[in-house]
């Protein structure tokens, strides 16, 4: 059943990545742009599964155990070191291409060589990411 | 961008009910770089086929809708230097951060995580100034 659903929750997710328009990097980095042409698409595709998604969670503190899972997600931990430059890391990736992780799979089917690439180059990134996380662990903890 | 926003609205909305079924169906966080890190990195071993599965079906869907509806232009750079150092810091970036714009973004804002808040500030605030340096101030994009 998990499988199940998990391909119904990516199908969604990939529909409306194409929907939204957000597999095109003109229209991500066009909203990264506030001194450009400024698109503000974007915003409107956070909003609108925002929503969706706020309403489920109230809906799960009401719920014993999800549908077809043992547990619902602890609640999220402390901010720390990792978080912030993991996500620098990830935004200037994300402006200098117009892609995040979503998008780069989403699109694969129709993103030609250079989406490719990218998602090559991600997919490398995540496999070296455990030890640059340990490297920066200890980096921390030599401080 | 004419109408572009009603589109916006509704796929987003898509990407939230995807997010919907998969906290309430499986009690996960719909988060792509989890997603896809946890095939990659084996973490996520003892998951694997529903993971597999959630990518095929993001990956299926916008294949048919390409043919149906109308094929996109992702209008990607051809610059093979910026697609590997892009595809190597969403990467690590994201793996590291432990979340990307799926993540920390739709599902963490929405349940007003101060973890997901805070990523989604310095990732957005990285892009306009990576957008600033390579586009205005470089010329590279």
């Amino acid at each position: 059943m998990q499988k199940w659903i998990g391909f119904l929750s990516g199908s969604l997710f990939g529909a409306g990545l194409f929907v939204s328009g957000m597999t095109d990097t003109t229209k991500v980095q066009g909203w990264l742009d506030v001194f450009g042409d400024w698109d503000p698409t974007l915003a409107f595709v956070m909003g609108g599964a925002i929503l969706p998604m706020a309403i489920a969670w109230q809906i799960s503190r009401r719920m014993r155990h999800p549908y077809a899972g043992q547990a619902f997600p602890a609640a999220s931990g402390q901010v720390d070191r990792k978080l912030i430059i993991g996500s620098v890391l990830f935004g200037i990736g994300w402006g200098l291409v117009g892609l995040c992780p979503g998008p780069a799979v989403a699109s694969i089917s129709y993103g030609g060589m250079g989406g490719a690439v990218f998602l090559i180059a991600m997919l490398i990134g995540m496999r070296v990411a455990p030890l640059v996380r340990s490297g920066l662990d200890r980096f921390v903890a030599a401080e | 961008m004419d109408i572009d926003w009603i589109y916006g609205l509704i796929g987003g909305a898509l990407i939230g009910t995807g997010g919907a079924v998969y906290l309430l169906g499986n009690g996960r966080i719909m988060g792509a770089s989890g997603i896809i890190g946890g095939v990659v990195d084996g973490s996520g071993r003892s998951n694997m086929a529903e993971r597999v599965l959630f990518l095929a079906g993001m990956v299926l869907v916008p294949l048919l809708l390409s043919f149906t509806v109308q094929r996109p232009d992702t209008h990607v750079t051809s610059n093979v230097w910026a697609l590997v150092a892009a595809g190597l810091l969403v990467g690590v970036g994201t793996r590291i951060a432990n979340g990307c714009t799926s993540g920390h973004g739709v599902c963490g804002i929405s349940r007003l995580s101060l973890r997901g808040i805070v990523a989604t500030v310095f990732y957005i605030l990285a892009g306009g100034l990576s957008i600033v340096f390579f586009r205005h101030i470089l010329g590279w994009i």
